[in-house]
């Protein structure tokens, strides 16, 4: 071999040839050990929700089904008078006139007087509950609590139900649920979107195909990159002094005389909507204007040669060509803001309220808000109805990024495919 | 350097045949001097060019071949830190004065470019969308199918005309973007390298369509290849590049009495392939 000298013997190469192969396999070992280590935390986070969500509990009612209409032993054998009779006959006057004023017992259906019957007479509560891996493994133990226990009884509980996502707060536990939650979390999602998508796709567009490559917009654009690493507090302070305060007639719907009378001040969903706006904004511009930079130029050319303005260049070429990836840029962005709950915080989202948002003027709260609340409380199911929350906004966000992914792959195929 | 005088009617005489070639000049290059940020493209770029004729700039590698071209429609206000000294004059109309709107310019001076780059719509629509945005009040289907016979393509796509234009091969999207281009009428058309990205025989396709379409049109090609500007062209303007990476014309001539008898040194060297 001609270049033997240079490279040394026929031996040297194939043992540093081993070498070679040997520190490649350790480098392999290292990111197989690392994306291991991601998984394992993944999982970690995943068993531990899980974990709180199922699991065997004790009950103990304050009144016993029996002692309501003799020989029952469950609300749903109930028939309907007798729902209605135990509801009249054992309803405090106090409670009985509200819920009348509300909606009258006759009125309701069997489902809602049920409900009804447990939250304000049957009142049960949670003396002791075990997660899904202490149900399975610590059998003694809670055969040993029962043992002990007169009245109460055991029952394997799911916390997440139906029930749990169309009921609204409760101060029981057993009884909460997510709906005020969730729809409040809908509503600050569409404000966010109709504020941060226009304005945040309008300026990429000009940022990248308008504007001169000036030291002022090299600067505009540096500052974009910086405003997307600001902490989300501080979007909340932001919202708190501006939308809170300063523009409170707005935000509270003061100046449209359209005050709904849930309404405190200006901590209303319209602010909260606008704060995430704010957060998200340069998220979606940096997000757009990736997405028109993967437009070729060739495009452009071939628009301009035929002699197209630059409006009908971007219209009928540009956004056609980057519309996927703005569009999967944006439900990211906003998949954020759905988990955000710091900045919501700061600008007095709501901690209790059972009453559904009916305007963008009305108080709110959030998912993650809620999560926090009750993982903050000392209670130990409030904890399993916080696990239960989690697993229903990882469901939401899952349900959020796998349409982006479906209609990015369905869009840019049309792309391809275009007829 | 040797810049042909630009007069209306001229003889020329070479191999000993003489030939009375009426020639008009539709643009005019004047002084044109041609900067990238500091970085001078091209200059004293001084020719005209004559309607319904083929010009050929031969261009070597390094500056910014396509430069020159794009100054006549004006496609390097799009390229940012271009500027540009001098005068392009389009029937005596200086493309670069400021009551000019370049877009209407780039109607009348069509381009073609080097990759194939047909609109991702149908092959329908790629006709049609120049000529509607441009306010085209005619009938549609008839400019499709006048545009796709000129471009010598409408045999092959006439039953598949909803079909997306990029299943089209690389030759049949470049006679797709000719097509187009004329779609909207125009009187000249820059070519940038038309073929450089297609095999021989899409080439051959191209060169034929080029001659075909220099009855109606003016045409204005950019090429590396030495025997398309000789096989096409009616004059060729021959570009060297000087120590600066500068572009300057070298020679312009028509075609023939360029690459028999050029009066340069340089010029006889490139084509001999000496260099270059």
């Amino acid at each position: 071999m001609q270049t033997e000298s240079m490279f040394g013997t026929r031996a040297e190469s194939l043992l540093l040839l081993q070498k070679r192969s040997r520190v490649s396999m350790i480098w392999k070992v290292i990111f197989i050990f690392a994306t291991a280590v991601a998984v394992l935390f993944l999982l970690l986070l995943l068993i531990s929700v899980i974990d709180s969500v199922f699991g065997y509990i004790v009950v103990r009612n304050e009144v016993e089904v029996s002692a309501l209409v003799s020989g029952a032993s469950s609300l749903d054998e109930l028939s309907r008078s007798q729902l209605e009779e135990a509801a009249k006959n054992n309803l405090s006057s106090g409670i009985l006139r509200r819920v009348e004023s509300e909606k009258p017992l006759a009125e309701r259906t069997d489902r809602e007087l049920r409900s009804l019957i447990e939250q304000y007479i049957i009142k049960p509560s949670v003396l002791k509950s075990w997660g899904l891996w202490g149900s399975i493994t610590k059998q003694d133990e809670i055969g040993a609590f029962m043992a002990d226990q007169a009245d109460s009884y055991l029952i394997f509980k799911s916390w997440i139900t139906p029930e749990f996502l169309i009921n609204d707060q409760s101060a029981n536990p057993l009884n909460a649920g997510i709906r005020t939650a969730m729809l409040g979390s809908l509503w600050i999602i569409a404000i966010t979107f109709l504020l941060a998508f226009p304005i945040g796709v309008g300026s990429a567009i000009y940022l990248e195909e308008y504007a001169d490559d000036t030291k002022l917009n090299r600067l505009l654009q540096l500052n974009i990159f910086n405003l997307s690493a600001v902490p989300s507090i501080i979007y909340g302070l932001l919202g708190l002094a501006v939308f809170v305060r300063a523009l409170e007639g707005v935000t509270s719907g003061a100046i449209f005389s359209s005050v709904a009378d849930t309404t405190a001040n200006g901590r209303t969903i319209l602010s909260g909507g606008l704060t995430l706006g704010l957060l998200v904004l340069p998220i979606i511009i940096i997000n757009t204007q990736e997405a028109l930079k993967g437009v070729p130029d060739s495009l452009r050319m071939s628009s301009y040669g035929v002699g197209a303005t630059k409006w009908q260049t971007i219209w009928s070429h540009v956004l056609p060509a980057s519309f996927d990836r703005i569009l999967t840029g944006t439900i990211l962005a906003l998949s954020r803001a759905l988990g955000e709950t710091a900045p919501l915080v700061v600008i007095g989202a709501s901690t209790f309220i059972s009453v559904d948002p009916a305007s963008i003027f009305s108080k709110f709260t959030t998912l993650p808000i809620q999560i926090y609340q009750w993982s903050a409380r000392p209670q130990g199911s409030y904890r399993n109805i916080a696990a239960a929350a989690i697993i229903v906004l990882l469901v939401l966000l899952l349900v959020l990024n796998s349409g982006a992914i479906y209609l990015r792959d369905k869009l840019s195929k049309k792309k391809r495919m275009a007829a | 350097m040797k810049v042909m005088q630009a007069t209306e009617v001229e003889n020329f005489e070479y191999l000993g045949k003489s030939e009375t070639v009426e020639k008009q000049k539709i643009i005019t290059l004047e002084d044109v001097n041609i900067h990238y940020g500091s970085f001078h493209a091209v200059k004293d770029a001084s020719l005209p060019i004559y309607e319904k004729q083929v010009t050929a700039f031969i261009v070597p590698s390094g500056c910014g071949k396509s430069t020159v071209l794009r100054s006549i429609n004006r496609m390097n206000d799009m390229i940012r830190g271009a500027t540009i000294d001098g005068q392009v004059l389009f029937h005596g109309q200086d493309l670069y004065a400021k009551d000019v709107d370049p877009v209407l310019i780039r109607r009348s001076i069509g381009m073609v470019f080097q990759k194939p780059n047909p609109f991702p719509k149908s092959i329908y629509e790629n006709i049609t969308w120049g000529a509607k945005i441009n306010g085209f009040k005619g009938d549609y289907d008839e400019l499709v199918e006048t545009s796709l016979q000129k471009a010598a393509l409408w045999d092959e796509v006439k039953d598949k005309l909803k079909q997306n234009a990029l299943q089209l091969s690389g030759g049949q999207q470049q006679r797709l973007c000719i097509a187009r281009t004329l779609a909207v009428q125009p009187e000249v058309i820059l070519m940038d390298e038309p073929a450089s990205a297609l095999d021989p025989i899409a080439t051959g396709r191209i060169e034929e369509l080029i001659l075909e379409l220099k009855q109606y049109y003016t045409i204005v090609i950019v090429t590396h290849n030495m025997g398309q500007a000789s096989r096409v062209s009616d004059n060729t303007a021959f570009f060297m590049v000087d120590e600066g990476r500068t572009g300057y014309l070298e020679e312009y001539a028509p075609t023939e009495q360029l690459f028999l008898n050029p009066a340069h040194k340089k010029t006889e060297e490139y084509i001999s392939g000496k260099f270059g």
